[in-house]
């Protein structure tokens, strides 16, 4: 039971990290349980289907339609984090002004609502995937009596992410309203990078991407990314503890493509305020 | 616009990384079979030559999903049920390199580089 747990656990864990950020991000923003609902819903949807067609994932693309699959999801998700980003830093401030004036949700944003719905998606489809393998696999090979005590080890690993979403959300809101926008901001900047050198990584794995794979430094003697912390730096920052120099690269050019976005659409006048 | 172009721009660096050190890595793979039946790895100290990259071709012939899984190799692949997972690995140094199955800890494996 407790090995179901911990695996169980170790899967929804990123998860839950990435759905308590957006949470906190879409705080306060009318209609975002229903995006942020929806997308764990799609992804659960999507996880279920895709450990369906398991195997014919694996063997397509000469048996790197996992990595292949993986690295294009990966990417959407960059797309929609930088997406919204840009869209805040444009209309962020109005947002703001409208909160504080009425006091409470007001219904605006629902446009890069849609685009961080699809970022919880994809995150709940990457790791629910194997956790349904996984869950589907004990299921349909144990013997009765033990069976039952891996699903409640799963249950209770489900339980254990969905409180790392809960307490992430807290957290974040303990942080003061008027640097909550600029510390959300920086999470999701560094969230898409460390996801665009996660796919990175995938292609790597698959051979699409050959170029600068050399390792650059070996830090798994000080923090390995299989660890508790190391996966969490892993997913909020994108922590490796071999990382190539590719991996490096896209990482870096992801950050600096963002913060270059942001101050170009920071900088434009709130012309549109009624808009 | 700028958003895709700036994309667009990404893309094409990325496509020309590609091209111009593609040509190096092509290096032929070490390639490693290892077969999953009743939870067990056949064989279970694979040997592979040193400095040379290698593909781990993990076939399962049980009928639940396995995930192949090394903290050394940097490893982490579903294979499921009666499919063969290909996995990359990057030239390695003379040593043993242990695996195992992620869903059924006791299935465990050690490959042999030298």
């Amino acid at each position: 039971m407790l090995a179901a747990l911990l695996i169980v656990f170790r899967e929804v864990f990123e998860a839950g990290l990435i759905v308590g950020i957006v949470m906190a991000v879409t705080a306060g923003i009318a209609g975002r349980g229903w995006w942020i609902g929806g997308g764990a819903a799609a992804g659960v949807l999507g996880a279920c289907l895709l450990a369906l067609f398991a195997a014919s994932l694996s063997a397509a693309f000469e048996g790197f339609g996992q990595e292949l699959f993986n690295a294009a999801i990966l990417l959407v998700a960059v797309a929609m984090l930088t997406w919204h980003n840009v869209w805040m830093a444009r209309h962020g401030r109005e947002l703001a002004a409208q909160m504080r004036a009425a006091g409470h949700a007001v219904k605006a944003g629902t446009k890069s609502l849609a685009g961080l719905g699809v970022v919880v998606a994809i995150a709940v489809l990457r790791e629910g995937f194997e956790v349904v393998l996984f869950l589907y696999g004990v299921a349909a090979a144990s013997e009765p009596g033990s069976g039952l005590a891996i699903i409640a080890g799963g249950i209770a690993g489900l339980a254990l992410g969905v409180a790392t979403c809960v307490l992430t959300y807290l957290g974040l809101l303990t942080i003061p309203s008027r640097h909550l926008f600029a510390v959300t901001t920086a999470m999701l900047a560094f969230l898409a990078a460390g996801m665009a050198a996660q796919a990175v990584a995938f292609l790597q794995a698959a051979n699409a991407l050959t170029a600068l794979g050399a390792t650059l430094w070996d830090t798994s003697w000080l923090l390995s990314d299989r660890s508790v912390l190391g996966r969490a730096l892993h997913t909020l920052i994108g922590y490796s503890d071999q990382p190539t120099a590719l991996e490096l690269l896209v990482y870096v050019a992801t950050l600096a493509v963002t913060f270059a976005l942001l101050k170009l659409f920071a900088r434009e006048p709130a012309a549109e305020a009624t808009a | 616009m700028v958003l895709i172009a700036t994309r667009r721009a990404a893309a094409a660096l990325l496509v020309g990384a590609v091209l111009t050190a593609g040509g190096v890595a092509q290096a032929q793979n070490a390639v490693v079979h290892i077969t999953v039946k009743n939870h067990r790895f056949e064989p279970s100290e694979p040997r592979a030559p040193a400095n040379r990259p290698i593909t781990i071709r993990v076939r399962n012939l049980d009928s639940t999903a396995m995930e192949f899984e090394s903290v050394r190799l940097r490893v982490e692949k579903v294979v499921a049920p009666n499919t063969e997972g290909v996995i990359n690995v990057r030239a390695l140094s003379p040593g043993r390199y242990e695996f195992f199955d992620d869903f059924h800890k006791q299935t465990r494996g050690t490959l042999v580089v030298e």
